[in-house]
């Protein structure tokens, strides 16, 4: 396997809301990965698109679970980039 | 009960799911969308979900009301979309045997959510509008 296809050998269904969908003008993105990545690798491949994601820094949750930047992705996930939630007092 | 919806809550269902024949006391409360917000005057409220997982852990918030009071049962639905002043945007039942425990979960219930569900808020103004967050939420009053 060459070098190249050894890191993006893995894709995740990720889903964006509220102040980071309107800045990234989409609600889903499928975004390729090398294996083993984690979601810290994540955010740093779309924080250049999307610079709101660590303006105003939030939570992040694989398949429908809140996880650490830690957590290690795997092919397919659906990876949430959960703005902080509504406020109200 | 815990569900998100794109109209109008209806709080009867709520309390038709909650009241059992155990219960002394069911807690319904009801969040409203507020003329007044941070010194602006708001037209109208947008709430976004990421639906599934809101329901999961609407769910979730249940499960520790259960496991810190002697609640009998819990439903919370919450609104999406365009929401005029003065429309729910949330509804949270409770039912317990007695109404101390009611109250405690409840106000647990409504702080919990605003932690942890996955919804958002947008307050839209005559001259612009923003999501409300935690980062906003700093400055509040």
């Amino acid at each position: 396997m060459s070098e190249a296809a050894a890191q993006r050998d893995i894709c995740v269904h990720v889903r964006l809301f509220a102040s980071y969908r309107e800045a990234a003008g989409t609600n889903q993105l499928d975004t390729p990965l090398r294996a083993s990545a984690r979601v810290q690798d994540l955010l740093d491949v779309l924080s250049p698109q999307i610079p709101a994601l660590t303006r105003a820094r939030g939570m992040v949750a694989v398949n429908h679970t809140y996880v650490n930047p830690d957590a290690e992705l795997h092919d397919g996930d659906e990876v949430a980039l959960i703005p902080p939630v509504s406020g109200g007092r | 009960m815990f569900k998100v919806v794109d109209g109008p809550i209806d709080e009867l269902a709520l309390d038709d799911d909650v009241r059992t024949d155990a219960d002394g006391a069911v807690i319904v409360f009801r969040g409203v969308a507020r003329r007044q917000s941070r010194g602006r005057e708001v037209v109208h409220l947008e709430y976004e979900a990421y639906p599934e997982m809101a329901e999961k852990v609407m769910a979730q918030i249940g499960d520790e009301m259960k496991s810190r009071w002697p609640v009998s049962r819990v439903a919370i639905v919450h609104r999406t979309g365009v929401l005029q002043i003065g429309q729910a945007s949330v509804v949270i039942a409770v039912s317990a045997p007695h109404r101390g425990e009611a109250f405690a979960a409840a106000q647990y219930a409504i702080d919990r959510l605003k932690q942890i569900v996955p919804i958002w808020k947008k307050e839209v103004w005559s001259d612009g509008s923003q999501w409300i967050g935690w980062e906003n939420e700093a400055h509040a009053h």
